[in-house]
């Protein structure tokens, strides 16, 4: 005999499909895509967790790994680059903790995004599920690994005295903006990546690049008075929107504005680009 | 309230087409360059795409019992899937009224480095099911996949059997009101398949709508009160089982009892 277990209450009662390719309808649909993925957020988070777990099973430090990898990259680099730069490690540490951690945050999340549907591929091909589940899978995983690394940050702090005050707060529309931004990239790079097999090693090269030249390890005031040129680097603004408050520091007008314009601007694009393809996502992985 | 509606499944002028991406046909050199050469149009014209369904209707409604028949690439997975709502139609409309599942791959998307529970988790989370209904799903497919210890460990250290198991009694734990059903789920050896039967009857009978894809036509004589023939795609046939299966077969159909096989009770 079978179970007592009645339907399951998540599955659609009614499900519609037609191909009508206006832009109202596209939007619905994707929309409630989203709609969907929210009421599954159990799942998602379970999803994003047992990811990691997995990665670690069977280490005794398990996720901790992560920071204590992260700690050892921040303590060898910062010794190395203070001195190269003249700085004291009071002053360059802090800073190199902060920026490795939250590149290290963008940089494995837009490489992951090229994997959001691809790494996915069985379950897209025998079960309906909502996309943006899928994305907000590779977010959540991401700010997990965030979450471990911050414990090194806060241990620099705390060994060096430095404690940026209470300008701390003004990172949170930053925060925000990323969360979104996260999204974004997942839904744009997800699909972009699952049609042409070419994009992940291309944008691979082109997070190396913007690691180099968006101010991660050296300060944006060594640039001496070519400082403003750094706002036409999206990664740069969208770094410094973060990074500058936790510093203790404000981030410059530019900054602010610049770093609310891009993410706009990769907001409207995704969007409008995860609605024309949603459909197609499962013929292409 | 669910169980007020009515199933339904509405399925009017379906065409699914696949984009064969050739090797290069996908790479973004091709797009780019076709691009400046000026190409774009010959290359889309170009693209190769395979005709999986095309112009497919028909309505089922409470009661009924449909068997897909048709050759090997003939459209009766995709067709499956379509009604599942992974592929979505290019042309055509899918109406699905009341709770559906599809019983596709034996994995249904398993993640075999997850052990057995975590899988049974998974799937409960993603049917929305509560913490103690999960308990229930957990202790139901423990008990008829056997797994005992095994449940614990990761799903790529069972045995094949263990495995199917497992997928099978997942997949069947969880009733809906639409079933569909690839025919891999009939495809099990005769030990399972003894301990399988029953469990599966339950479930066809417990739903309003059955939508079968099967090889094994003793399978969909006994099940399915109508059939639809696909035939590269089209529709050839739809009618009462035993008109159609005829036509397919190109003989009188023998009686249900005198077929050998799987045994299968006509329900």
């Amino acid at each position: 005999m079978t179970t007592s277990l009645a339907t399951g209450p998540r599955q659609a009662n009614f499900l519609e499909l037609s191909p009508d390719p206006s832009f109202g309808a596209r939007e619905q649909r994707a929309r409630r895509d989203a709609v969907e993925a929210i009421g599954l957020w159990r799942l998602c988070w379970t999803l994003a967790w047992l990811d990691i777990r997995l990665r670690y099973r069977g280490s005794m430090l398990g996720p901790f790994w992560l920071t204590l990898s992260t700690a050892v990259m921040i303590g060898s680099m910062g010794v190395v680059y203070a001195f190269l730069f003249h700085m004291s490690l009071r002053e360059y540490l802090p800073f190199l903790a902060l920026s490795l951690v939250l590149w290290g945050y963008l940089g494995t999340l837009v490489g992951d995004a090229c994997a959001t549907f691809t790494a996915v591929e069985g379950s897209i091909r025998s079960v309906r599920m909502p996309f943006v589940l899928h994305a907000a899978r590779v977010v959540v995983r991401n700010i997990l690994v965030l979450a471990h690394n911050i414990v090194v940050i806060v241990a620099v702090y705390a060994l060096l005295h430095v404690w940026p005050g209470l300008r701390m707060v003004l990172a949170l529309p930053g925060l925000g903006l990323w969360l979104l931004d996260s999204f974004a990239v997942c839904l744009l790079l997800g699909p972009l990546c699952a049609r042409f097999r070419d994009i992940p090693p291309i944008v691979g090269s082109i997070m190396q690049m913007a690691f180099f030249v968006s101010g991660v390890i050296w300060k944006p005031s060594q640039l001496g008075g070519h400082e403003w040129l750094l706002a036409f680097n999206p990664f740069f603004s969208i770094l410094e929107v973060v990074r500058a408050p936790l510093l203790g520091e404000f981030p410059s007008h530019l900054v602010w504005i610049s770093a609310f314009a891009y993410s706009l601007a990769l907001l409207g694009a995704s969007w409008l680009f995860f609605l024309r393809v949603r459909g197609r996502v499962a013929f292409w992985v | 309230m669910r169980s007020l509606q009515d199933a339904a499944v509405e399925v009017e002028h379906l065409s699914v087409d696949f984009p064969l991406y050739h090797s290069n046909a996908r790479s973004l050199k091709r797009v780019v360059f076709g691009t400046v050469t000026g190409r774009v149009a010959a290359d889309a014209r170009q693209r190769v795409v395979v005709q999986a369904l095309r112009d497919v209707s028909f309505a089922l409604r409470p009661g009924d019992r449909l068997g897909l028949i048709g050759g090997n690439g003939a459209g009766k997975t995709t067709l499956l899937r379509s009604l599942a709502g992974i592929y979505e139609p290019q042309a055509g409309n899918v109406r699905i009224h009341g709770s559906l599942n599809a019983l596709l791959d034996p994995n249904q998307g398993m993640n075999i480095d997850l052990t057995g529970r975590e899988n049974i988790v998974l799937r409960g989370l993603y049917e929305g099911l509560s913490r103690p209904e999960i308990r229930c799903l957990e202790e139901d497919v423990s008990a008829f996949a056997e797994l005992g210890e095994f449940l614990d460990l990761p799903v790529r250290m069972y045995s094949s059997g263990m495995s199917v198991r497992l997928g099978f009694a997942m997949a069947t734990a969880i009733r809906p009101q639409v079933l569909l059903m690839d025919e891999w789920f009939l495809a099990g050896d005769a030990v399972f398949m003894e301990k399988a039967r029953s469990r599966l009857e339950s479930m066809v009978r417990g739903a309003d709508i059955l939508v079968l894809s099967s090889h094994v036509l003793e399978v969909v004589q006994n099940w399915c009160t109508r059939v639809l023939w696909l035939d590269q795609g089209r529709v050839r046939a739809d009618g009462p089982a035993a008109e159609v299966m005829e036509a397919y077969l190109g003989h009188p159909l023998l009686p249900a009892g005198a077929l050998p096989g799987k045994g299968l009770e006509p329900l």
